[in-house]
């Protein structure tokens, strides 16, 4: 059979490409192991999980320990500065938390307030649409999960987030600065995270799984019970169905379509 | 040759360049890795997997152990001898192995290998 | 036909030694980067993308260039064109590039680039922008690189590259469409969440293109012994003259919807970029000196007797050039951060090194660009007639 060289240039290069393309095709279509076993926590099953925080008991008390349990839960470092700073859970007033609802004659106890924010876990994410690679999504139990292990910190889902809840490593958080971070990492059990990821509020899945409640929820228990209120909006009989059934509550941006599932009692 | 004074020059300086690792490193055998288990790991005989297994393949089960506890949520682990684990490389594996430097480094640092695991997960306090 | 990029004269020497040095200062500070990470940036948890996103925006535009000589070539039969398809394909290919890198140097995790492929996720318009910029890239590339080399052999090119020069075509404008996307569709960035978006970026992607080419069409005139022609250059500067038109109409048209309805979250972005907001104003004055070089673009694009000389031409492209990149390259991300989702204003500016490493992207493009147009150059100056 007659061949030139560039003939057989190009059915070697074709056989390589096809050779090499079919081993990564093959890896990545075909089916992962079975797992060996597995106990999945009975918390995880069937759930939609929401937040009531009711600002008629809430106090800064309260939401101070909320913020320095959860902060120190999950090793968020203290940068100090609002460029880098990284907050799960923090305080900002009335008129800057619901910017489209503030006028100028707001009772005297909402003007300057305080409210606690956090992560919503909208049931309809803008943030997981435009992941690239899935590492924020959201979870059958409707916690909006990041995988800090496949975030490539491309930051579409902090642009995405109407909320304003993701903040960035633009550092390495272990190089906090040590006097506002004294013992940091403060929870062994718990990673840190690396430059250049994003984090956010996660409803505490660790403690979820473990069948506790999140961090911030259990702080505030200590003080006044049901100043904040983690439960099942599924449920129908939950506390916090309860709760929004019998209050009238406010969301923030809830015309916009997310479905913020983080409620307030005013 | 046409040109072969500089094509002499220039392999000389290739092949010297691909080599460098050879002739920079002469004469410097590394220690062979000697990893000691803690009194813990001694007294409890058994890992999560077969030692076999371990020695390995710890990191494809790392890496399946990652995978399912932050995507789907499954963070017990029944090993083949019946007992159950909490998949974690911080508070389960570094609970018996926490002497990293008399154990994983020992490994890791004679082949050369830096794992990025520990840019995130703690590395247990050695008091040495 | 690479080996013609490394024949030249002392000026395209100087000119290669120049662009490799920024190349080396912006790895340099690139390695920065990758060791410290992006805190060394002027980007904050406000405003989490900056000068490289918007950097990426703009060169998305000037890779329309090509289109805007290929579709009156092919579609229309303008056969004048035909010289210069070329010149327009090889500014698509650097001018992807830079994108690309652009993207490279915002990641917070790049050696996780592989993950959009790994792992993609179809509603994301990242991974769509993704696909239509490199395909688009490859596109520009094989075409450009085929036509080139049937020229110099003296031969017609081969029918299948016509079948890609007609994807070409929608395909350019699918990758404004897309990466306009990445920002129209999402909820809380007032200033972003405009219908028109797709097309205020196809519009100044077919003035600023069309002008960065015709620049380097009289510079290609004025360094080698191409010339890529009167009538050419002349139809180029109607385009870009309409397109800038229709592109301050539509930046007219958002003016219009903000303050007529007098929503405040339509208008405070557009004035914190023109006026300022809660003392906060470092945009306004570069936005009006886009404003002031458009208003000076369309009195000498639109007057025949100044768009037609091409003295004057030249200068009406810089200015095209020069408001385009503040809107499109700076601006337009700013103003969906800021004020933030709080209604505050946090403020940014690119630091020394962000500015040194895009300078270093910005001279990779061009180097690319040089190579190519010196090869163009070279073969087009071989088959000349004599």
């Amino acid at each position: 059979m007659a061949m030139d060289r560039r003939k057989f240039l190009k059915i070697a290069g074709l056989s390589a490409a096809l050779g090499l393309g079919g081993k990564t095709a093959l890896d990545l279509l075909t089916p992962g192991e079975v797992e060996a076993s597995f106990e999945k926590a009975p918390l995880m099953q069937g759930k939609k999980w929401g937040m009531v925080v009711d600002m008629n008991k809430m106090t800064e008390e309260i939401m101070d320990k909320c913020i320095a349990a959860c902060h120190n839960v999950h090793n968020v470092p203290d940068l100090g500065n609002p460029k880098e700073e990284i907050k799960w859970i923090w305080k900002e007033t009335y008129e800057h938390t619901f910017p489209g609802q503030h006028h100028e004659y707001v009772a005297e106890q909402y003007h300057g307030r305080n409210f606690l924010l956090l992560c919503n876990h909208c049931t309809n994410p803008p943030c997981c649409r435009v992941c690239p690679t899935k590492a924020t999504w959201k979870r059958e139990d409707g916690v909006v999960m990041m995988d800090q292990h496949r975030c490539i910190g491309c930051r579409f889902c902090m642009a995405a987030c109407p909320y304003g809840v993701r903040s960035f490593n633009w550092g390495d958080p272990r190089n906090a600065p040590k006097d506002r971070n004294p013992n940091f990492p403060p929870n062994m059990e718990y990673p840190t995270r690396s430059k250049g990821v994003v984090e956010k509020c996660n409803f505490c899945a660790e403690r979820l799984a473990k069948g506790q409640l999140p961090a911030c929820v259990e702080a505030a228990d200590a003080i006044e019970k049901n100043a904040l209120t983690f439960g099942d909006l599924d449920d129908a009989n939950s506390e916090v169905r309860h709760l929004l059934h019998s209050h009238y509550t406010i969301r923030r941006k809830s015309e916009l379509g997310t479905g913020p599932n983080v409620y307030y009692i005013v | 040759m046409y040109d072969g004074g500089k094509i002499i020059v220039g392999l000389i300086i290739g092949v010297g360049l691909l080599l460098f690792p050879f002739w920079y490193n002469a004469g410097k055998a590394a220690k062979a890795p000697d990893p000691v288990l803690t009194v813990k790991a001694k007294e409890l005989k058994a890992c999560v997997m077969e030692k076999s297994y371990m020695t390995t393949s710890h990191m494809q089960l790392l890496d399946k152990w990652r995978h399912e506890v932050v995507r789907s949520g499954e963070r017990y682990y029944t090993a083949p001898d019946g007992k159950t684990y909490y998949k974690s490389l911080q508070v389960t594996c570094m609970d018996c192995h926490d002497n990293k430097s008399k154990f994983c480094d020992q490994c890791h640092d004679y082949m050369g290998v830096d794992p990025y695991c520990w840019d995130c997960h703690i590395e247990p306090k050695e008091n040495n | 036909m690479l080996d013609k990029a490394i024949k030249g004269s002392q000026t395209y020497w100087g000119w290669i030694i120049t662009l490799l040095v920024l190349i080396g200062i912006g790895f340099a500070c690139y390695l920065y980067q990758w060791f410290e990470g992006l805190r060394i940036t002027g980007m904050s948890r406000d405003v989490s993308w900056g000068f490289y996103i918007g950097q990426l925006t703009y060169f998305v535009g000037v890779a329309a260039s090509g289109v805007m000589v290929v579709l009156p070539c092919y579609l229309h039969d303008y056969k004048a064109f035909g010289k210069i398809t070329i010149l327009g394909e090889f500014l698509a290919v650097p001018a992807i590039v830079m994108c690309l890198l652009f993207v490279m140097v915002d990641l917070g995790n790049l050696p996780r680039l592989m993950n959009v492929i790994l792992y993609p996720n179809p509603t994301s318009i990242l991974f769509w922008d993704m696909i239509v910029l490199n395909v688009y890239l490859f596109l520009n590339l094989i075409i450009g690189w085929n036509v080139l080399s049937a020229e110099r052999k003296g031969i017609p090119y081969q029918k299948w590259i016509k079948v890609l020069i007609y994807i070409s075509i929608p395909w350019a404008f699918s990758i404004h469409t897309v990466t306009a996307f990445l920002y129209a569709g999402l909820p809380g960035r007032h200033y972003w969440l405009t219908a028109i978006m797709a097309a205020r970026f196809l519009s100044s992607a077919f003035c600023s293109g069309p002008a960065l080419l015709i620049l380097l069409c009289l510079i290609v005139k004025r360094f080698t012994n191409f010339d890529p022609g009167k009538e050419q250059i002349r139809t180029l500067g109607g385009i870009v003259a309409y397109a800038m038109i229709i592109n301050v109409f539509f930046f007219f048209l958002e003016i219009f919807t903000a303050f007529y309805s007098q929503i405040p979250g339509h208008m405070n972005p557009i004035v914190y970029l023109f006026v300022g907001l809660d003392g906060y104003n470092k945009l306004a004055p570069w936005m009006w000196t886009a404003a002031f070089f458009a208003f000076v673009a369309l009195i000498l694009l639109i007057i025949p007797a100044t768009r037609r000389r091409q003295d004057i031409l030249a200068v009406a492209c810089g200015a095209v050039i020069i408001s385009t990149w503040i809107d499109k390259g700076f601006g337009l991300v700013l103003g969906g951060f800021i004020p933030n989702p709080f209604e505050r204003v946090f403020e940014y500016w690119p630091t020394v090194p962000e500015v040194f490493i895009s300078v270093g992207v910005w001279a990779t493009g061009f180097f690319i660009l040089t190579v190519l147009y010196k090869i163009v150059v070279s073969v087009k100056d071989e088959v000349a007639p004599s």
